[in-house]
């Protein structure tokens, strides 16, 4: 008789460490594989999982092996049919005799892709933007959910139950199983009391034999059906709901005239997703509207917004004019949250910038809860200007803004690491996520 | 009369298994094992996991217990993957060389695969595992487990205390020399006790103590510099450093200079894991052939006496045809042979030899061809062979015929194979000898040993490959494996490769041109 061990209740995640300590180890290679992910897909996208193939670089295990090209050999092989000693064999192209595949050597391990999770992909993502700890999690954070009352379960926590149900069941089962009630057995019982204080005879003897039998038959019944038993019991079901929030909309306005390259396009597009991480996670619907504007803004889908390219003066103004005339056929401030990014290399029309400063004065401040400006700097540039007040006609006038409006946020970056203050007071704002009902 | 109805009875019937039923078909399974087949065999406890936990087995080498390295991660990615996406099955078993001996049951498993997985890890292995030599000599089946253990919990305080980063450069290099670390001809150390290595420690310390600098004041003996003297001198050192090693790790673990002891322990730890694995890969053929041969027998049994329904016989028997199919070797499906197949089919052999041998049989095999115990003939050779032995013994004629063996000559530099033998008289002792040989580890990896340093000098560590048939190491993955050697070793490191015939140098390499 062997000794049998039932593992199956053991803890699964054995080789978890080992994961993590596998990513920790290929992190730079995930990490660009998320950033070109992140270039090449949508704003929306990145708030998933990730399918990635096995990194390869830093993950090799070296050992002493063989050299394929050199040498004599010997292969032993079955199945011969029409072969005799001394026989040629041309070698097949490319090799034969291959061996069993390890993994991290096998040619076909291009198809081999693996799930990275939603917060993995998250961590990697936030990696260089610096993020406070905090920020991060509440980013990682899926919409909160409240507990809501959805009727009754037949399982549950102890603290859950319902008495009410729970006794109704009880009590029906009681009436169909025929429960003898407290209030019959007592009175059987005073019946055979009765009985015995009289003096005794043949029949009242015959008469208290039979009850006591009765009497004995209904406690036994009594035993054998439970005054409350297992399935009785009804707990109170919760389904978890979403908490109601306000929708929200998210306006990306980018100058894509000739002066916005590559790089520049590469941060604005990591300013967009991070502001769009950040609406995701507080507002239960979330929209984004494209305005891309050379000396004429346009609404554009998200591909002609971050890939096409347009030639073109530079007059802001008519952005945040779309911007304007978009709000008021669309998103009524009433019912939506407007959050709006702009991201710019802070050329524009000398003229235009004073109706820049009307513009967003007069009307769009006034609707909108938050609005960021980036200006997209060469890091080389980044130690002239710092925080210094003269720059582009764009920023000093945006400056006006900024010091009017407290919801106006304005920042110069030159590196993913400077993002992440543009939002700092956002962040800052937000109520706790974190709690729950 | 009852029991005569009951012994009659089914064992099992229908799919689903429950512990009753498992333990039932255990005892009867291993009654049949000791009597029929004698098998001798350790204590067994089985234990039943999920089929993520068996991913988990996979990934850390099949062992219950292992330290955590980011490698066994991506293995367990990989495996993953291919079983997701349904390229591989996974094992029903997994058994490990224990006393008492694990044998891990998936629940996915039917009753007739639990039957039979039963007879062929619970007896069959286990058999192997306490009868064979090799793993009586170098293996300590009571120990590994309380040693993983020990190895996992010393890993991850090394890990605590001196950061992960530390320790997994130290396990990187390592693992990369773990195919040169096993002792191959003569036995390793015992694992020392908790007492020992206390022992080891005082004396250590009683050194240091006693630590006198004076003598290192003595004025050398003259006439250093005289060729012989070198000579001398050269050969005193391989002496006392007890050169030529094979065992890299090991030479590392006790010779390297920047090695602290927490390093030298994490190396050591990884030498005894490929220390225990080491007789596993000399005896696959055998192994897993003497567990197949197990189960098929012990199944036929069975079914005989009435023990098991015609329908998981022949769930059985699918199975097991399965587990046992050799493709030729134009098929696609062909990925060199199956061990199972080969052994099954050599120790059916060497069955119908004992008790019904052919003249040719009794040739080629006096001492055994038609005496008819073919059981102590088995028993014999399960006990005392390794792959490459055994078939060099048993491998017989009328076994090549039916796989119609051949072998093909391979020279790097010519356009074309060439059939050396084919399965007629004058090419089966060349088959046998070239089968037997392909099956011989220590010839078919890499010869690498440690021929010199000067500890007092430049402390140059001078590896050798013995180059076998022109045979030379891959220059990238020898590259990477040299830079972790010099991690170990702390100082440059050169490997020449020398021509184990001749004694010609062929080339070397150096971490200094790296």
């Amino acid at each position: 008789m062997p000794i049998f061990i039932d593992r199956r209740l053991n803890p699964k995640d054995k080789s978890l460490g080992n994961r993590q300590r596998f990513l920790k180890r290929a992190r730079e290679e995930l990490k660009r594989n998320i950033r070109d992910r992140v270039r090449a897909g949508g704003i929306a996208d990145l708030d998933r999982e990730h399918a990635v193939p096995i990194p390869r670089k830093g993950t090799g295990e070296p050992t002493f092996s063989d050299a394929k090209d050199s040498g004599r050999r010997q292969h032993i092989l079955p199945g011969n049919k029409s072969f005799n000693a001394g026989d040629l064999v041309p070698k097949p192209s490319g090799g034969g005799g291959a061996g069993a595949s390890a993994p991290g050597t096998t040619e076909s391990e291009d198809d081999f892709r693996f799930v990275l999770s939603r917060e993995e992909v998250l961590d990697l993502f936030f990696e260089d933007l610096e993020l406070p700890d905090l920020v991060k999690l509440s980013l990682k954070q899926i919409l909160s959910f409240k507990p809501k009352r959805a009727g009754f379960a037949a399982s549950g926590a102890p603290t859950n139950i319902n008495v009410g149900r729970t006794m109704r069941n009880s009590h029906g089962r009681r009436i169909a199983l025929r429960r003898p009630k407290r209030a019959e057995v007592e009175a059987l019982a005073q019946q055979i009391a009765d009985l015995e204080a009289k003096p005794p005879n043949a029949k009242t003897h015959e008469r208290i034999v039979a009850l006591r039998e009765e009497l004995d038959r209904l406690e036994r019944r009594r035993r054998r059906i439970a005054y409350v038993d297992p399935v009785d019991i009804r707990f109170n079901r919760f389904d978890p709901q979403p908490r109601p929030n306000a929708s929200a909309v998210m306006f990306c306005l980018m100058d894509v005239s000739g002066s916005m390259g590559e790089r520049e396009k590469d941060l604005a597009k990591r300013f967009f997703v991070l502001l769009h991480l950040f609406l995701t996670r507080r507002y239960e619907r979330t929209e984004i509207v494209f305005i891309r504007h050379t000396h004429e803004a346009k609404e554009v889908d998200e591909h002609t917004f971050f890939y096409h390219t347009q030639s073109g003066g530079t007059v802001v103004s008519t952005a945040l004019e779309e911007m304007h005339r978009i709000i008021e056929e669309r998103y009524p401030a009433s019912e939506w949250n407007i959050y709006a990014a702009q991201a710019s290399d802070g050329d524009n029309f000398a003229t235009d910038s004073e109706r820049c400063i009307e513009l967003l004065d007069r009307r769009l401040m006034r609707l909108c809860q938050y609005f960021a400006y980036v200006e997209i700097i060469d890091e080389r540039e980044s130690h002239i200007f710092g925080s210094t007040e003269n720059g582009t006609s764009l920023w000093r006038a945006y400056n006006a803004v900024d010091q009017k409006w407290p919801s106006f946020q304005m920042r110069r970056i030159a590196a993913p690491a400077d993002i992440y203050p543009v939002f700092r007071e956002l962040f800052a704002r937000q109520p706790d996520l974190r709690k729950s009902a | 009369m009852a029991s005569q109805a009951r012994k009659s009875a089914l064992l099992f019937s229908g799919s689903d298994w429950d512990f009753a039923k498992l333990s039932r078909v255990y005892d009867e399974i291993e009654a049949i094992a000791l009597e029929e087949l004698r098998l001798d065999i350790y204590p067994v406890q089985m234990e039943v996991i999920s089929s993520e936990q068996m991913l988990d087995a996979y990934s850390s080498v099949g062992m219950p217990l292992m330290y955590r390295h980011w490698s066994f991660g991506k293995h367990f990615i990989y495996d993953e993957l291919l079983y997701r996406k349904g390229a591989r099955g996974l094992a029903y078993e997994i058994v490990i060389n224990s006393n008492p001996c694990i044998v891990y049951l998936m629940e996915e498993n039917t009753m007739a695969l639990q039957a039979l997985v039963t007879a062929h890890a619970a007896l069959g292995h286990n058999h192997f595992f306490k009868n064979n030599h090799l793993f009586r000599q170098w293996t300590d089946a009571g120990g590994i487990l309380s040693y993983l253990d020990f190895a996992k919990g010393y890993i991850a305080r090394c890990e605590e205390r001196h950061g992960l980063a530390a320790v997994e450069s130290i396990l990187d290099a390592a693992h990369a020399l773990m195919e040169q670390g096993v002792f191959r001809y003569h036995r390793p150390p015992k694992l020392s006790s908790e007492q020992q290595r206390e022992g080891l420690r005082e004396r250590l310390e009683y050194e240091e103590r006693s630590f006198n600098d004076l003598w290192r004041t003595l004025p050398p003996s003259s006439g250093k510099n005289k060729p012989e003297a070198r000579d001398e001198i050269l050969a005193e050192r391989k002496k006392s450093l007890n050169l030529p090693e094979e065992n890299l790790l090991y030479f590392l673990e006790k010779n390297s200079l920047v090695l602290e002891p927490w390093q030298r322990e994490v190396v050591r730890i990884v030498r005894v894991v490929a220390q225990y694995f080491y007789p596993q890969r000399q005896t696959q053929v055998m192994n897993e052939g003497c567990a197949t041969f197990v189960h098929y027998t012990i199944m036929n049994l069975l079914f005989d006496r009435g023990r098991i329904s015609e329908g998981a016989m022949l769930e059985i028997l699918r199975n097991h045809s399965n587990v046992v199919f050799q493709p030729g070797f134009d098929d696609p499906r062909f990925s060199g042979i199956n061990p199972y197949a080969l052994g099954l089919d050599m120790m059916q052999d060497i069955q119908r030899i004992s008790t019904a041998p052919t003249a040719e049989d009794r040739d080629w095999f006096p001492d055994f061809a038609g005496r008819g115990d073919w059981r102590e003939t088995l028993l014999d050779a399960w006990a005392n062979h390794r792959d490459e032995s055994f078939i060099h013994q048993y491998l017989s004629p009328a076994l090549i015929r039916k796989w119609r063996l051949f072998v093909l000559a391979d020279g790097a530099d010519e356009p074309h194979y060439q059939v050396a033998s084919i399965h007629n008289e004058r090419g089966y002792r060349k088959i046998r000898s070239a089968l037997a040989h392909s099956y011989e580890i220590g010839a078919k990896r890499p010869d690498i040993e440690v021929v010199d340093v000067d500890l007092l000098g430049d402390r140059h560590l001078r590896l050798q490959h013995n180059v076998k048939n022109g045979i030379l190491l891959d220059g990238e993955s020898r590259d990477a494996t040299l830079r972790h050697i010099r991690r170990l070793w702390g100082y440059d490191v050169s490997l020449a490769a020398v021509d184990a015939e001749t004694g010609a140098v062929l080339g070397e390499r150096s971490t200094k041109d790296l």
